[in-house]
């Protein structure tokens, strides 16, 4: 029945000079995400709107759940697109529209035309009144309703008349790639992976890294990560994503300052590192998990000691979030399940039992100097060894 | 180099195998119930594949069914004999060193209505017979005792279990899930008083996805698939050919040399423990007391646990030179299960997650166990250096 979906847009609309920008990316986003769907689909813009109409059969459900992770979406209507062969004919058609669309007519309704070709012999006044008599004809229980109706039944009369009611909901936000390029600090954990989706959201398109430290961290926790890529990318597009190899940056830390300040300073470690990577690949900030409060390496000391040691800013979209929202959000993204496995990180492996709660930055930084030029050259060795997987969902 | 010691976890091909897999795959591909010539020479391999491994058992070819690995033959074994023979009784005896196959088997029929009565082991792993011979009741329907313990490698008296039950109670069953001692040990069912016997492919050199259960022919058992009834009812399915022709293959290569191949088994195992008792903090479990010095344990596994060190991070480093093995205890890092054996043979609390089982196979060689040893004397002093302090 749908043979093409209308696509709504939020905020792009409001943007000035450059709001083609936004809709040729977001065109070029929808196109890679249909890239996996059954059929073909011809992408384009047409007076204000994105049109995505399908060229032959394809498959309604997967259409629509592909469209759903492109972010700039605000809404997807499916819409019945039919040949202009007189009023009679177009009365015909929306009886049929309703009688398949809304099989329970105990609903409000209102017509809404919009005559985008002016050469129609009717007024879109005339239309509504004329298409409103019709539907109440055929379906006695339904009536109308001009301000708040169940249904908004849109007939746009242009080269073909379109008609669509239904809005399904899409994911917001902008088009990845509109707003440049961050890092996100990876570690196989429920919240980083969202806090990636949360500012891919905003048009940001990512990259990101993985601190690997075999033979405390399996192959299987590496594979875990790149999965969580992946889910990610499904989002956001192809995700390039830095393994660093961190056993022998952690246990020299583990070898030369206090146990209780292992994490704080490997976690500094961690943000210089990927700030080295993130710079050199064009990057414009970092991404990380992190929530107030949730664990010892972060709470608002513990923050402002790592995040000392960079320059870039760090994004953290999660701050105020509770671990239950972040879990919640997780699961409708579809990261959480992979998140859950059990396998360890290299975060975990040799926390203290009681690690700094309130790191004192001038003590850690004191501390740190036990590690010497020798920590130099082991970062500069985990950044020549960096393995680079490109993930794409 | 490559050292693969986890051959209890699954083993590598014959290539002989692989060869008359091929062969039935590519060429004589019919199905057995095909009426035509092409279902007729199908039906040959598993002719084969059921007198090769019957003459291996000493057991008559009609007693022997193919199934889809241990899991399902396990499975057949104790949910079939017990709805078979549901009027005799609804009691069931096992031990607590069983696979899960057999293990989880038992639970679920419990969940059903089932009475089971789980046999503490000793220190090495073993039932004792009085505490056996004190649990069989008249209602008892089946007792199921493995043969070979995958996790130390501890035998169990079969043939006296075997014995032993038939005199208290000649109704009741005994089911052996010989999975890890097929292969390895010489397994009369007939004349250890054994009514079903189940095994694997894999464990062997053979393929994965088939497996074998031995049913006395006087076994009373339900089916638990049901179909186009294919082997005599007792297990719809189409017939795996390849699989079944692979398995007895294996089966008959191994057996073809077996008694060199099981004293040089026994040979590395010896060679190995002495390297191993060189390291510091080590224990190694199972072995029986005596001189006897692991001849009475299976000739594939040894279990050693190495205080101070996570068995997970001791896997991993040994992987990064290419030797496989395997974490005794099979525990996931944020969701610690220690195993049930070594749980039940009381080993200490903190060697729990700190033991590595090392299994050995035909392909294993003596340059293989050197390198694995230097390698574990290179990294077990820098793994207890770098541990979590508290």
């Amino acid at each position: 029945m749908f043979t093409a979906f209308l696509i709504k847009y939020a905020e792009i609309g409001v943007k000035g000079k450059n709001r083609y920008l936004f809709e040729d990316a977001l065109v070029h986003q929808i196109k890679y995400a249909l890239k996996k769907c059954e059929g073909n689909f011809l992408i384009h813009k047409s007076q204000g709107r994105i049109y995505v109409d399908a060229q032959g059969e394809f498959d309604f459900d997967e259409t629509v759940g592909q469209l759903k992770l492109v972010f700039g979406i605000s809404g997807i209507c499916p819409v019945v697109s039919v040949e202009d062969e007189g009023f009679e004919k177009l009365r015909e058609r929306i009886i049929q529209y309703m009688a398949d669309v809304y099989p329970d007519k105990n609903k409000t309704f209102k017509v809404h035309s919009r005559r985008a070709r002016k050469n129609y012999p009717m007024e879109s006044m005339e239309i509504n009144a004329a298409l409103g008599e019709a539907i109440l004809q055929a379906y006695p229980e339904m009536s109308v309703d001009v301000h708040e109706p169940d249904i908004l039944l849109n007939v746009e009369i242009r080269e073909k008349i379109h008609i669509y009611s239904e809005v399904i909901p899409g994911p917001g936000g902008m088009p990845v790639g509109t707003g440049g390029k961050a890092m996100l600090l990876l570690s196989g954990g429920i919240d980083s992976p969202v806090a990636g989706y949360m500012i891919a959201k905003r048009g940001v398109k990512l990259d990101a890294v993985y601190f690997h430290a075999p033979p405390y961290t399996s192959e299987r926790a590496k594979q875990k990560v790149v999965d969580l890529a992946r889910i990610v990318s499904r989002y956001t597009g192809p995700i390039y994503l830095h393994v660093i190899s961190f056993t022998d940056i952690q246990l020299y830390i583990h070898e030369k300052c206090p146990h209780e300040e292992l994490t704080i300073i490997m976690r500094r470690y961690m943000m210089r590192i990927a700030e080295h990577i993130a710079r050199e690949t064009g990057c414009l900030g970092l991404i990380t998990g992190e929530s107030i409060g949730q664990v010892a390496s972060q709470t608002m000391n513990s923050l402002m000691a790592t995040n000392e040691v960079c320059e870039l800013p760090v994004y953290r979209p999660l701050i105020g979030f509770d671990k239950q929202e972040i879990v919640e959000l997780a699961g409708k993204i579809g990261t959480f399940e992979t998140s859950i496995l059990p396998y360890e990180d290299c975060c975990t492996i040799f926390v203290a039992k009681h690690p700094v709660t309130k790191p004192n930055v001038k003590i850690i930084r004191r501390h740190e100097q036990n590690l010497d030029e020798k920590i130099e050259e082991l970062v500069r060795t985990a950044l020549d060894t960096d393995e680079l997987i490109i993930v794409e969902g | 180099m490559e050292v693969y010691l986890d051959n209890s976890a699954t083993t590598r091909v014959f290539p002989e195998v692989a060869e008359l897999m091929t062969k039935i795959m590519c060429v004589d591909y019919g199905n057995p119930s095909s009426l035509h010539m092409k279902g007729v020479e199908a039906e040959q391999y598993l002719r084969y594949a059921k007198e090769t491994l019957a003459r291996i058992l000493k057991v008559n070819e009609k007693e022997i069914y193919f199934t889809s690995g241990g899991t399902e033959s396990d499975n057949m074994a104790i949910m079939g004999c017990a709805f078979g023979n549901n009027r005799r009784g609804r009691h069931l005896i096992t031990t607590q060193i069983e696979h899960p196959a057999v293990l989880n088997t038992m639970r679920h029929m419990e969940s059903i209505g089932y009475r089971v009565t789980y046999l503490p082991v000793n220190a090495y792993g073993q039932i004792s017979l009085e505490e056996l011979q004190r649990q069989i009741r008249p209602d008892t329907v089946l007792v199921s005792v493995m043969h070979t313990n995958n996790e130390i490698g501890a035998l169990q008296p079969v043939a006296e279990a075997g014995a032993l039950i038939k005199r208290m109670n000649p109704n009741t069953l005994f089911h052996v899930d010989a999975v890890q001692g097929f292969g390895k040990a010489k397994i009369y069912p007939k004349k250890m008083g054994i009514d079903l016997l189940s095994a694997s492919g894999h464990k062997i050199h053979g393929p994965k996805g088939i497996g074998l259960l031995y049913a006395g022919d006087k076994v009373k058992m339900q089916p638990l698939l049901y179909g186009g009834g294919q082997q005599m009812n007792m297990r719809s399915g189409t017939d795996n050919v390849p699989g079944a022709a692979g398995l007895a293959k294996a089966a008959e290569l191994l057996y073809a040399h077996y008694d060199d191949d099981v004293m040089r088994l026994y040979q590395c195992k010896r060679y190995f423990m002495e390297g191993i008792r060189k390291l510091e903090g080590i224990r190694i479990n199972g072995l029986l007391p005596g001189k006897n010095d692991g001849a009475d344990t299976a000739p594939h596994i040894v279990s050693v646990s190495f205080e101070g060190v996570r068995s997970e991070v001791l896997l991993h480093a040994l992987e990064e030179d290419k030797i496989y093995v395997s974490a005794g205890s099979a525990c996931a890092a944020r969701k610690p299960q220690p195993s049930a054996t070594l749980k039940a043979i009381g080993i200490d609390r903190n060697l729990l997650e700190s033991t590595i089982r090392f299994s050995f196979s035909v392909y294993t060689t003596k340059e293989e166990l050197d390198y694995t040893l230097r390698a574990l004397y290179d990294k077990i002093p820098m793994l207890r250096k770098y541990t979590r302090r508290s």
